[in-house]
């Protein structure tokens, strides 16, 4: 069942256009990635589906709502956290969760929601003497502290150290486990590829491809690439039958093919008696599918 | 109906929570909290120790101003002093530093909609200044012989009207201002300005009477003016609270209208 539809959303500042064209459909209980480079237009779009900024045209539904219309209902069932959006620098953790909880018809226990975000031992802390990753937390909390039913992450670990990232990620996971709808808006691939069910890729204001990180991997390159130096000469036509050969100068061939190439190359070989030297596999990633899908065609 | 009736109880409960909040943070800028409460008290008490003209008549010329002393005639300027510092300096670096930080876009994502910080922050300080205000009257009687208020009332009415007007212009600077630096600066400039018009640095009766009448159009001249004439017991003169009245009746809607939450 869909939380959140969106359909030909677009958005322009001035001349300028942000989002051109982009439709999507959310999930109910899936970490749905909007994957792209800065400036694609990620956060506008989450900022519309968020009800903090309207839409030139399009439509967009948010659990049966329209953002632009239904701002005070959609604020209590959809929690946003936003790119750098600090707290008073000397309210204390606590305090700025029991603050924001008392905003809302139905909110969350605050001291759970410290233990699970593992902020217990700072809850006295002030935001200023908070580190990077103990803020990350803290926002991610006040955006569930009304008890959402969708969360809007945008650019979540940006800033963070690799320890403080796995940590958050651990985060987002345990929130999906308590049932919770969450859009997460990345430009970092390892994360898409860890976290999410499902990814919109956004280039230059539209979605270029959805689907799961398997499917787009698989939608942009779908040749595996295997590299060696043959122990003996080749028999000519030996390996052509299987995969697309190219020899290399210094003596190495280049096999490229599909999803049985590597068996496929290595039997052949094997049973000429040549063992493949300096063998190495290349393997597409989520990163060579967003290179693919996002580099404009020459024309 | 049920989710508006829990919504608006949320709401109310939301204010008076969000204006503790910023009560507490308020008393935890000890500079902040100094200037705002303690300064006009301490301001008033060392002028009335070391100031020759303290204790000599305000204005021996003129039939009023001849039974009160010098530092009771310079109490009203003290207190538009406070004000100023208040609504034109500390109020629209708070709110520009938090639109900076992105707590008022951070609120905009919740259901109290970030303006109530605005009111909250007017509260707490409107409250501080009361107390600035009792302390300032209580040193300055106690110590240096300052005179109690001839119409205690219409004083606290200038007061209350002159803070009013003070935190409209502070809004109009914080709304304009594209970052916290410039609200620091642009309040500053704003500040010294009205400061001067207050009669800060030189009383106004002893001013040109061209400046005088300048003064008498800005918010924290007429705010001096206003609560002289109460403290001192002249007749009461309309113009002043109509200036007030006026700034703040332009300054909001234009604030409003500019207000920029992210």
């Amino acid at each position: 069942m869909s939380v959140i539809q969106v359909q030909n959303l677009h958005k322009r500042y001035g001349s300028k256009v942000a989002v051109d064209d982009v439709s999507l459909e959310v999930h109910r209980g899936e970490i749905f990635g909007i994957l792209g480079r800065n400036g694609a237009g990620k956060t506008t779009t989450v900022e519309i589906i968020g009800g903090l900024r309207d839409a030139d045209g399009g439509t967009v539904r948010v659990l049966g709502l329209d953002p632009a219309r239904d701002r005070t209902r959609l604020r209590q069932v959809v929690g946003l956290q936003l790119q750098e959006s600090q707290v008073q620098p000397k309210l204390g953790v606590r305090e700025a969760l029991d603050l924001y909880a008392s905003f809302y018809p139905d909110p969350a226990d605050p001291a759970q929601l410290l233990d699970e975000l593992g902020l217990t031992e700072r809850a006295d802390a002030r935001f200023e003497q908070l580190s990077g990753g103990q803020k990350q937390r803290l926002s991610v909390a006040l955006a569930l502290v009304g008890n959402p039913q969708v969360a809007i992450l945008d650019e979540l670990t940006t800033g963070l150290d690799p320890h403080a990232r796995r940590d958050t990620w651990e985060v987002v996971e345990r929130i999906r486990d308590r049932g919770v709808t969450i859009v997460l808006v990345t430009h970092l691939m390892e994360e898409a590829e860890r976290l999410c069910d499902r990814i919109a890729l956004i280039n230059a204001g539209r979605v270029v491809a959805t689907g799961t990180p398997a499917e787009l991997v698989a939608r942009a390159a779908s040749d595996q690439v295997l590299r060696f130096r043959p122990s003996a000469p080749v028999p000519v036509g030996l390996l052509e039958q299987v995969a697309s050969i190219t020899h290399a100068d210094d003596g190495t061939i280049e096999a490229r093919g599909h999803e049985n190439v590597v068996q496929d190359v290595l039997v052949a070989l094997a049973q000429q008696g040549i063992r493949p030297e300096n063998l190495r596999l290349e393997q597409s990633s989520l990163e060579d599918a967003f290179v693919a899908l996002t580099t404009p065609l020459e024309v | 109906m049920s989710t508006t009736t829990l919504t608006r109880t949320s709401g109310s409960g939301a204010l008076s929570r969000l204006t503790a909040v910023e009560a507490r943070l308020f008393l935890r800028e000890p500079s902040g909290a100094f200037f705002a409460v303690l300064f006009p008290a301490v301001l008033l008490t060392v002028l009335g120790l070391v100031m020759p003209w303290a204790d000599l008549p305000f204005n021996d010329q003129d039939p009023i101003l001849k039974q009160i002393n010098g530092i009771t005639g310079y109490a009203p300027t003290v207190l538009a002093l406070a004000v100023a510092t208040v609504g034109l300096s500390a109020y629209p670096q708070t709110i520009a530093g938090y639109r900076g930080r992105g707590v008022l876009k951070r609120m905009s994502t919740t259901p109290v909609p970030p303006s109530r910080i605005l009111v909250a922050q007017l509260a707490v300080n409107l409250v501080a200044l009361l107390v600035a205000a009792v302390l300032m009257f209580a040193a300055g009687a106690l110590v240096v012989g300052v005179a109690a208020p001839a119409e205690p009332l219409v004083l606290l009415g200038a007061f209350l009207l002159s803070v009013l007007s003070a935190f409209a212009v502070g809004s109009v600077i914080a709304a304009l201002a594209p970052n916290a630096p410039a609200a620091t600066a642009w309040g500053m400039s704003v500040y010294f300005v009205s400061l001067f018009f207050a009669g800060v640095w030189l009383p106004l009766p002893l001013m040109p009477d061209v400046i005088q009448t300048i003064a008498g159009y800005t918010p924290l001249g007429a705010a001096s003016e206003a609560m002289a004439a109460a403290w001192y017991g002249q007749p009461f003169d309309v113009a002043p609270f109509l200036v007030m009245a006026a700034w703040t009746l332009v300054a909001l809607p234009v604030s409003a209208r500019f207000f920029r939450w992210s």
